[in-house]
C-alpha cells in the first residue's frame, strides 16, 4: 500500500506545553439540520499534546460539532484544519494519513458486533498497514493491556462485555495505529464513579506517556478537575470560554457558573 | 508536512525501522534507526524475533538514531530485551531518552505476557455425533418455541396492551404495501399459464380449455402460493428484522419489564395483521392472474373476454375459490410465527441478524410450499 508520510504523528505526539502548537483548529463553523442551526460561527482550537475537556448541556451540539471535524456531518460554513492542514484540500492519501493518526471513541463504542475484541483493534491495522499475524496480535494484547482489559477479553464479543469493558475495548481500538489525537465522546458516562475514575486515569496516564492529544466530550466533572488540562465550554451555538479549570471558576457566564459552581462541583473541589 | 523544527540529526524521516551492527570488544552494539513506528516496524520485526538466539552475552542498544518511536516499537524493543534477558543475556540502553524510557516502561507489562489461550470450540472423535444431536434438539426447540410463540400470541390477545391502532397499521404495511407487487407477479404467472397452456392445447384444437386450466391453477394454486411466498419474502423479512434489531437493543427485555408481554405486544398484531392481509391479498392476487391470463388467451388463441369469462363461469364454483383461500391463513400464520421466532432468536450482532432473517425467510418459503402441498392432498382425498 502507498504510503505518504504527510503526517509525521509522532511529532505531533510530544506535548511541549510552552509551543502550544495547533492540532486541530476550527474557524467560523456552521452546521444546520433543515432550519435548525445547531453550530453557528464556532471557534475552537486543540492544541498539541493537550487533554482538552468539552462540556455544554445535552443537545447542544457537542457530538455535532465532533462528527463534523471527523468529516462525518456536512458543514454549512467554516474551515477544520488537522495537523495544520485544511481536510477539505487533501487528496486521498493526505486524508488517509490524517485518518491514521486520528482514532476515535464513539459515544456508544461502535465495536463491530461480529468481531472479537481482538479482531476489533486489528481492523484498522488490517486496514493500513501489512503486518506480519504474530506481531499484529501481539500489538492488539498490548492496547488490550494498555487500556486495562484483561487479557481474556481478547476473545469476548461486543455483547459479553460490560459497560465499561466496551469503552475501553474501544478506546484499545482507537489507539490501534499509536495516533496523534483521540476523540472521546463521553467515554465515562453510563460508567460506575469508580469505572469512570479509573478510566479518567487511564486517558491521563496515556496521554503523559505516549504525547497523545485528548479531545474529551464529557459531563463528567471528576474527569474535568482530575484529567483536563483546558476546558471549552459549548452553549449558544459557540464555544462560549476556553481555558483552565482556574478560568471556568472565575467566569462571569451564567451556565458556566452555575455548572462549576452548583452542589456537585463544590463537593469535588473540596 | 515539513516539520518546523527539524533538528540536524533527524535522520530520514518515513525511513523504515532498521538496525546497524557495531561489533566491539566486548559484545555487540546496535544502533536502532529510523522509524519505530506502527507503520513502519514490520520491517525490522523477524530480525528482532531472532536477535535473542543470536546475539552474544552482552549487547548495547543504541537509541541515538531513533527518528520517531510509538507503542509498536517500544513493545517490539521490550519484548526483545525480555527474551535476552530470559536468555540470560545482558542487554543495556544507550543514549535513552527520557520518552522513550517512559514508552519503554509502559509496554513492559505487555512485552512479558504471551497471548492468552483461546477458548477452544474443542473438535474431537465425537464432534459430528455432537453436531448431529445438537441440531435435532435445536430443531426440536424451535418447534416447541413456535408454538410457544403462538401459544402466547392467543393468550396474549385476551391480555392488555393489544391496540387495535397498531393492527391496523400492520395491515397497512404488510397488506396494502405490498398491493403492487403481488398484482404484477399474479398477473405475470397468470399470463404464462395462459401462453403455455394455449400452445400445448392448440395441438388437440382445444384451446378453449385454457380457460379450465388457468382458471383452476390461479384459483386454487398459483394465486395463494405465489402471493404467500412473496410475503413471506417481503413481510417475513421485515418482521424478523424489526424484532431482532429490538431485541439486539434489548428493547424486548424493556417491554419484559415495563410488564407488557412481548410477544403480545409485537407479535400478536402482525400475526392478525397477516391472516387478514394474506387473504386479501390473494382475492386481488386471483384477480390478477385470472386478468393477466384473459389478456394472453385474447391475444394468441383469439378468445374474446365475453367467452373467456362465461366459460370460467360455467366450470367455476365456489368450491374452487374456497380451496385456495381456505389455506392462506394458515400460511399466514406459519409465516408470522417462523418470522417473530427468528426475530427472537437474534443474538447481540449484527451478524446472527442477518443470519436469522435468512432463516426466517427460507424456513417461510419452504413450510409454505409444504403447507400447500399438504392442502392439495387433503382436498384431493376429501374430493374438494
Ligand atoms: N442527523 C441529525 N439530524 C437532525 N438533527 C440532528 C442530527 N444530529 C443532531 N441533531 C440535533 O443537533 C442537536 C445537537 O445534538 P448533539 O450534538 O447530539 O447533542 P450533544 O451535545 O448532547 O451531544 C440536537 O438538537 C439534535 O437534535
Ligand atoms: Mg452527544
Amino acid at each position: 500500500m502507498a504510503m505518504t508520510e504527510t503526517v509525521d504523528k509522532t511529532e505531533w505526539q510530544v506535548g511541549d506545553a510552552e509551543e502550544r502548537r495547533v492540532i486541530l483548529s476550527a474557524e467560523d463553523i456552521t452546521v444546520r439540520f433543515g432550519t435548525q442551526t445547531v453550530l453557528d460561527g464556532l471557534d475552537l482550537d486543540v492544541y498539541a499534546g493537550e487533554v482538552l475537556g468539552f462540556i455544554g448541556p445535552s443537545g447542544s451540539g457537542k457530538s455535532v460539532l465532533l462528527r463534523t471535524v471527523l468529516g462525518l456531518n456536512r458543514k454549512q460554513g467554516g474551515t477544520i484544519s488537522l495537523f495544520g492542514q485544511n481536510i477539505e484540500e487533501l487528496d486521498e492519501d493526505e486524508r488517509t494519513a490524517i485518518d491514521m493518526a486520528m482514532g476515535v471513541l464513539f459515544q456508544h463504542g461502535a465495536l463491530f458486533s461480529s468481531l472479537n475484541v481482538l479482531e476489533n483493534i486489528q481492523v484498522p491495522m488490517r486496514e493500513y498497514l501489512d503486518l506480519p499475524k504474530k506481531l499484529m496480535n501481539e500489538l492488539a494484547m498490548l492496547k488490550i493491556e494498555m487500556v486495562g482489559l484483561p487479557p481474556e477479553a481478547a476473545w469476548k464479543f461486543p455483547d459479553e462485555l460490560s459497560g465499561g469493558m466496551v469503552k475501553r475495548a474501544a478506546l484499545a481500538r482507537a489507539l490501534s495505529l499509536d495516533p496523534a489525537i483521540v476523540f472521546l465522546d463521553e467515554p465515562t458516562s453510563g460508567l460506575d464513579p469508580i469505572g469512570a475514575a479509573d478510566f479518567d486515569e487511564l486517558v491521563r496516564q496515556l496521554s503523559d506517556t505516549l504525547g497523545l492529544t485528548v479531545y474529551m466530550v464529557t459531563h463528567d466533572l471528576d474527569s474535568l478537575f482530575s484529567v483536563c488540562d483546558r476546558i471549552a465550554v459549548l452553549g449558544d451555538k459557540k464555544v462560549r470560554v476556553a481555558g483552565t479549570i482556574e478560568d471556568m471558576l472565575v467566569c462571569e457566564d451564567p451556565w458556566v457558573q452555575s455548572y462549576f459552581n452548583g452542589k456537585r462541583a463544590r463537593q469535588i473541589k473540596r | 508536512m515539513a516539520s518546523e523544527d527539524d533538528n540536524a540529526e533527524s535522520i530520514a524521516k518515513g525511513e523504515a525501522a532498521g538496525v546497524q551492527e557495531h561489533r566491539s570488544e566486548d559484545g555487540r552494539e546496535l544502533s536502532l534507526t529510523g522509524n519505530w513506528t506502527t507503520r513502519s516496524i514490520a520491517a525490522i520485526d523477524g530480525w528482532m524475533r531472532e536477535l535473542a538466539s543470536t546475539a552474544p552475552e552482552r549487547i548495547v542498544l543504541d537509541f541515538a538514531s531513533i527518528a520517531n518511536i510509538d507503542t509498536a516499537g517500544a513493545f517490539v524493543i521490550r519484548r526483545t530485551v525480555e527474551e535476552l534477558r530470559q536468555a540470560g543475556k545482558s542487554v543495556e540502553f544507550r543514549n535513552i531518552s527520557h520518552s522513550e524510557e517512559v514508552l519503554l516502561d509502559a509496554v513492559a507489562d505487555a512485552a512479558s505476557q504471551s497471548m492468552p489461550e483461546k477458548p477452544s470450540s474443542g473438535f474431537g472423535l465425537l464432534t459430528p455425533f455432537a453436531v448431529i444431536g445438537r441440531s435435532v434438539f435445536a430443531m426440536a426447540e424451535q418447534m416447541k418455541y413456535a408454538f410457544g410463540i403462538l401459544g402466547s400470541a392467543i393468550a396474549g390477545s385476551s391480555g392488555h396492551g393489544i391496540s387495535l391502532t397498531a393492527i391496523v397499521a400492520q395491515i397497512h404495511r404488510i397488506g396494502v404495501g405490498a398491493i403492487p407487487v403481488v398484482l404484477l407477479m399474479n398477473a405475470i404467472i397468470g399470463a404464462i399459464v395462459a401462453q403455455q397452456g394455449a400452445f400445448q392445447l392448440r395441438y388437440f384444437g382445444a384451446e378453449i380449455f385454457v380457460v379450465d386450466l388457468v382458471s383452476v391453477l390461479v384459483l386454487r394454486e398459483t394465486g395463494a402460493l405465489i402471493t404467500a411466498i412473496m410475503i413471506a419474502g417481503r413481510s417475513g423479512s421485515a418482521i424478523t428484522a424489526e424484532i431482532g434489531s429490538m431485541k439486539m437493543r434489548e428493547e424486548v427485555d424493556a417491554l419484559k419489564v415495563i410488564g407488557l408481554n412481548p410477544i403480545g405486544v409485537l407479535v400478536f398484531p402482525r400475526l392478525v395483521a397477516l391472516m387478514i392481509a394474506l387473504p386479501l391479498l390473494t382475492v386481488a392476487a386471483n384477480a390478477a392472474g385470472l386478468a393477466g391470463a384473459m389478456v394472453i388467451a385474447n391475444y394468441y388463441s383469439d378468445i374474446s373476454y365475453t367467452a373467456f369469462i362465461t366459460r370460467m363461469g360455467g366450470w367455476i364454483d365456489v368450491t374452487t375459490v374456497f380451496a385456495g383461500l381456505v389455506k392462506t391463513p394458515f400460511m399466514a400464520l406459519a409465516i408470522g410465527v417462523i418470522a417473530s421466532m427468528e426475530g427472537m432468536r437474534v443474538g447481540g450482532s449484527a451478524e446472527s441478524l442477518g443470519a436469522r432473517v435468512t432463516a426466517s425467510v427460507v424456513k417461510a418459503i419452504f413450510v409454505v410450499i409444504v403447507l400447500d402441498g399438504l392442502f392439495a392432498i387433503f382436498f384431493a382425498s376429501i374430493g374438494f
